[in-house]
């Protein structure tokens, strides 16, 4: 992977001219890569990544486990870009094993996502079962620990 | 008859009495009573150990793995180094006989100087250097002999320098690259002249490589690669920069089986074996540890390419250093020297850089940098630095 899309992925909020002094190259340069990466559609956006315990707020989210019958022609992607348009559904991904497909969910409270399974999931056309999990705790997410932020605990100054 | 008893300052013996204290630790005393500080002045890396060494460490205390080790070293760290020197360096060690683990690089050095040296016999060495290597040459009843290099250089060491300062009672030479404080490293060039020079004048060499693994471009150049050399060499290395492993103490010294049993014969008596933890952790790093290093090696290179360019851009020069973890600017252009231009850094804007002349005489009128350090922390350095250059 280019370097300058590692850097973004570690830190997206990091500036053109500090980018631009990592990778030697001119701040130009940096901002028409990235221009280019976002027109061809290989950056798709820019999220901060956050501690869901320490935000107040009630969302809960639930993995879901569906098995669903692909389709003659197409396979499992029409009825997945079908399932992603729904905003409930944060992540999605196409899985090997006793199961089709794995989202991430959200919703204001368990009911909600339930009825979102029930209503909006199991009864669409070609899903054969579902299983609901519903998230806990979140301990690390996108290569991000959520507890134990990290110290230097070095000497201030050594040889 | 009256007797004047000894206090507790008479015990101690002249040789020490008289070993001056690393500028270093002054620095350190002055940086610690502050608070708030970003320190430039830390030459350790700033990840954890990788998880997996750390696990693996784990895991033999948890087997209860906590007893003596052969004094050589466990065999099976011998034998994954043996294939590290060959893979790395094209260089054949025995693991039975030319191998001893140490703990850490400073050990492998201290014994390597006492079983080699006798009173009087005098140790080229090169300057700016690690602080360690004349007290311990000192120690070991040798005379340290600095040789200089230059910014003009890039503070490669220079056969021309050497030629200056060998003399008859010149029994070894010193070298250090990838070095502490410069990042400085050697071309083929060099190493193949320095090779000429200890035969032309028998000396034996003795090559401190502990950065060699962050070593960014225009290759690795070691010593041990060079066959000629093979019977006059101490080579030295360890774990501490390469898998971030400063607190285990490990290093390992390779040398012709003469020279490393004189070495053993002091490492069994003060040592007696490196922690049987620390090693565990070294076969890990061995085996498993080198996607390790590459990431962290290439996130120290664009940290370099960050503070380089930062540097030059405040009008402090700054050569592109190809290895280790320290950039040597050149303050000289403010008027201050370094002393005066570290304090008021410190004073003015709580950024800590060591002054050069820390790492000797030679290093008057630099700075050493190190960027091992979170990248927040060095911008926010460098943004203060380019203020207090701009307001002098």
């Amino acid at each position: 992977m280019d370097t300058l899309l590692e850097l973004l992925k570690k830190n997206a909020r990091e500036s053109d001219a500090t980018l631009a002094k990592k990778l030697a190259l001119t701040e130009t340069e940096v901002r028409e890569r990235i221009a280019a990466y976002e027109r061809d559609g290989v950056i798709r956006g820019y999220q901060a990544v956050l501690n869901q315990d320490r935000i107040e707020q009630t969302d809960v989210r639930a993995v879901i486990e569906l098995r669903i019958r692909p389709e003659r022609e197409g396979g499992f992607d029409r009825i997945a870009n079908r399932i992603g348009k729904f905003p409930q559904v944060e992540s999605m991904c196409l899985m090997s094993g006793a199961y089709d497909l794995l989202l991430f969910v959200k919703g204001q409270s368990l009911q909600q996502v339930a009825q979102f399974v029930s209503a909006h999931l199991a009864s669409l056309d070609g899903v054969l079962s579902t299983t609901t999990h519903f998230i806990l705790k979140t301990y690390k997410d996108q290569g991000v620990l959520m507890e134990g932020v990290s110290h230097d605990d070095r000497l201030q100054v050594c040889p | 008859m009256t007797t004047v008893s000894k206090s507790a300052h008479d015990f101690v013996s002249p040789l020490v009495r008289d070993l001056p204290k690393s500028g270093i630790r002054d620095f350190f005393d002055i940086v610690a009573s502050r608070k708030d500080v970003i320190s430039l002045g830390i030459g350790e890396p700033d990840f954890l150990t990788p998880w997996h060494i750390r696990e693996k460490a784990i895991a033999s205390l948890e087997r209860g793995m906590t007893r003596y080790t052969s004094n050589l070293g466990m065999p099976e760290l011998r034998q994954e180094l043996a294939g590290y020197m060959r893979d790395t360096f094209r260089a054949e060690y025995d693991w039975q006989t030319e191998i001893l683990v140490t703990v850490g690089v400073s050990e492998g050095f201290d014994i390597a100087m006492r079983a080699v040296l006798s009173p009087g016999d005098e140790v080229l060495y090169h300057e700016p250097c690690f602080v360690a290597y004349a007290p311990l040459i000192r120690m070991a009843q040798g005379v340290p002999v600095a040789v200089e290099t230059f910014r003009r250089d890039e503070f490669r060491l220079t056969v021309e320098e050497l030629e200056k300062k060998v003399t008859p009672r010149t029994r070894v030479l010193l070298v250090s690259f990838p070095n502490n404080p410069t990042g400085a490293t050697l071309r083929r060039e060099d190493t193949e002249a320095l090779a000429d020079f200890v035969i032309r004048h028998d000396l034996l060499l003795v090559s401190d490589e502990v950065y060699s693994e962050l070593t960014y471009e225009g290759g690795r150049h070691s010593l041990a690669a060079i066959p000629r050399l093979r019977d006059r060499l101490i080579f030295l290395n360890g774990f501490s920069k390469a898998w971030s492993m400063t607190g285990f103490r490990l290093g390992y010294v390779c040398a012709p089986a003469p020279l490393t049993d004189a070495m053993m014969k002091i490492h069994q008596y003060c040592m007696m074996c490196a922690s049987s933890t620390a090693q565990m952790a070294g076969i890990e790093a061995l085996q498993h540890g080198a996607a390790d290093v590459a990431a962290m090696r290439e996130s120290y290179h664009l940290r370099r390419n960050y503070i380089v360019a930062s540097l030059n851009e405040m009008g402090l020069d700054c050569f592109m250093p190809r290895g280790a973890f320290y950039v040597f600017p050149s303050i000289q252009s403010t008027g201050l020297d370094s002393t005066t231009f570290a304090l008021r850094l410190l004073n003015e804007c709580n950024v800590a850089c060591i002054p050069g002349t820390a790492f000797g005489a030679c290093g008057a009128g630099f700075l050493r940098c190190a960027y091992a350090t979170g990248m927040e922390q060095l911008k926010e350095a460098m943004d203060r630095m380019a203020a207090f250059v701009q307001r002098l």
